[in-house]
């Protein structure tokens, strides 16, 4: 990655003590967030409903303007330069408004125009996109016709005509069915390998496990927690090995032989123990044998690594999917 | 400005013409009302003080003209509040898009329909007796004016659906559409209106248009009526835009 002067990676996305407050009740959809996203990072905005995500994207896409903080996208002012910024930019919003009378290549068409894209441009860019969102044959079809899967990759091919250097994606599959996300998953990582920087939100753990580079966890329109996954999760905690017992009177024994290995506790039934590791698949295989080599007979073994919810859980004291959805 | 402009207007007209529900009632009902007045009600060109005119179904000819393009302004509104419920605005207003090339594009639209639908009904008469006193050039000063006043019309239905935002209020602006086109002299000469009729339609802008679309049909090419008409929709379109441009701003700010 290219540094700048100071040897800094450069970012794409910069805001500073971002703040959105409606003047109705007072309440706050987004407070205090300070965020630093370098140029072709995968961004994962991880939260449940109603904890700011939507109006963190709104506010950096001009859509909505801060009542406090300040906020840089593609190195232009969100407030004072929006216009500049639009132009740096691709969004695909959590509904995807596409007009269903209208055929994918007409709407690819208008958006190139929208986008300022020469009119030689538009018909070769909008044949390469909708055929690299696997659409090139219902692109002359009525969106109505489309799949809701269907919509969503439009959406995005619609979001990349002009070759946005950011590109927003707010809950790009949500209500999907999984062979349409991993399309869009894949399409994602084509473009961070292109150097484009993708901002996500998302409600699924495991989206933002496999996409992100980094992850900033958002409750009550505030970061909670910021890293990579790896990072954030090894903050947690280790991860260990559950074992089951054939015979839940070897547990004091088990217990016993396990310390060789990791720190054992009992597990919350007789016959379970789990075993606190380094890294889980190293130490395995050692667990077994020292389990053998004692005569315990061993019922079942698995490793439990920590999950993105269980940083959720501990930031906030509750499971990212199990919070109720709270008004903005 | 211009590319944006002309792309959205072409969005705009294919839309309508694929929603069947949108496009009929723009030529059905004033059709309805056309025969249903030009049946009923041709004896009236025997009351004293109607003006001289080849036929009563040349006279009624704009009646169901300016019918059709408030119509139509209705629905540009309606289609308007549609975009913003749905989502569509947001998409525009996050592309590089110029501000007024939204409005212009809904407007470039509006003139284009309405010269259809002027030239349906122009064509409609023709078959059914109607005579354009004004010849050729008489067919084509009132559709460039019903091009002008739908632009008008769809002015005002954008200038609504910024402030209301929800096509069902749009909708509800329904009934004043027939309010206006009563108390003015679309159907009927102004001085055979009865008061308050008449003093209000002397000040009903719909008159001035009516009677310039009226003139080169059932009157021939009389250069009073037909310039306030065209003095009176430059005047309206002006007015209008003014209002769907404030309306458009408020809008944003309002969302932001």
């Amino acid at each position: 990655m290219a540094l700048d002067c100071l040897g800094v990676p450069p970012h794409a996305i910069v805001t500073t003590g971002l703040e959105k407050r409606y003047p109705r009740g007072g309440t706050y959809a987004v407070r205090g967030v300070d965020l630093a996203v370098e140029e072709g990072e995968v961004y994962g905005f991880l939260g449940p409903n109603g904890a700011g995500k939507s109006t963190t994207v709104r506010l950096l896409v001009t859509l909505l303007r801060p009542t406090a903080g300040t906020a840089f996208v593609a190195g232009h002012d969100v407030v004072k330069d929006p216009a500049a910024v639009r132009a740096s930019i691709g969004v695909a919003l959590q509904d995807a408004a596409i007009d269903p009378l209208m055929t994918g290549r007409e709407l690819l068409r208008l958006q190139s125009v929208l986008h300022g894209l020469g009119r030689r441009e538009v018909g070769p860019r909008s044949d390469l996109l909708l055929d690299r969102v696997g659409l090139a044959e219902a692109g002359d079809k009525r969106v109505g016709e489309y799949s809701g899967g269907m919509r969503r990759r439009l959406d995005l091919a619609m979001a990349l005509i002009h070759e946005p250097s950011v590109l927003f994606l707010d809950e790009p599959t949500t209500g999907l069915d999984p062979s349409s996300r991993l399309l869009l998953w894949n399409e994602v990582r084509r473009l961070r390998d292109q150097g484009t920087t993708v901002f996500l939100t998302t409600q699924y753990l495991e989206e933002a496990d496999q996409l992100a580079d980094r992850v900033g966890i958002i409750s009550g329109g505030s970061i909670v927690a910021e890293d990579t996954p790896e990072a954030l999760k090894a903050e947690v905690g280790r991860p260990h090995v559950h074992v089951s017992l054939a015979d839940p009177a070897d547990l004091a024994r088990a217990l016993e032989v396990a310390a060789s290995v990791g720190r054992p506790t009992p597990g919350v039934t007789l016959e379970c123990l789990d075993v606190s590791v380094e890294d889980g698949a190293r130490e395995l295989p050692a667990l077994v044998r020292v389990l053998d080599d004692a005569g315990i007979a061993v019922a079942g073994m698995s490793v439990v690594r920590p999950t993105l919810d269980d940083v959720f859980l501990q930031k906030t004291g509750e499971h990212l999917a199990d919070t109720d959805e709270v008004p903005a | 400005m211009i590319a944006p402009s002309l792309a959205l207007g072409l969005r705009a007209i294919r839309l309508t013409l694929r929603r069947p529900q949108f496009l009929i009632p723009l030529f059905l009902m004033p059709s309805i009302f056309l025969a249903v007045n030009t049946g009923g009600l041709a004896a009236t060109t025997r009351l004293p003080g109607f003006p001289p005119t080849t036929n009563f179904l040349s006279f009624q000819l704009p009646a169901a003209m300016v019918q059709s393009l408030m119509l139509s302004g209705l629905q540009a509104g309606i289609a308007v509040a549609l975009e913003i419920e749905s989502g569509f605005f947001d998409r525009l207003i996050t592309a590089p898009v110029p501000r007024l090339a939204i409005v212009a594009g809904r407007l470039i639209a509006a003139a284009a329909l309405g010269a259809i639908q002027v030239a349906f009904f122009v064509v409609g008469g023709l078959l059914f007796g109607a005579q354009i006193a004004g010849g050729i050039l008489g067919v084509l000063l009132v559709i460039v004016l019903g091009s002008l006043a739908a632009t008008a019309f769809a002015a005002i239905g954008m200038a609504i659906a910024f402030r209301a935002r929800q096509a069902s209020v749009v909708q509800g602006m329904f009934p004043f559409v027939f309010a206006v086109l009563y108390l003015s002299s679309a159907f009927f000469p102004r001085k055979l209106l009865s008061s308050p009729a008449d003093s209000i339609s002397a000040l009903n802008p719909l008159s001035y248009i009516a009677d310039g679309l009226r003139t080169p049909i059932a009157f021939g090419l009389h250069g009073a009526p037909i310039v306030e008409g065209f003095a009176v929709t430059f005047g309206v379109i002006a007015v209008a835009s003014l209002l769907a441009v404030a309306g458009l701003r408020w809008r944003l700010a309002d969302a932001a």
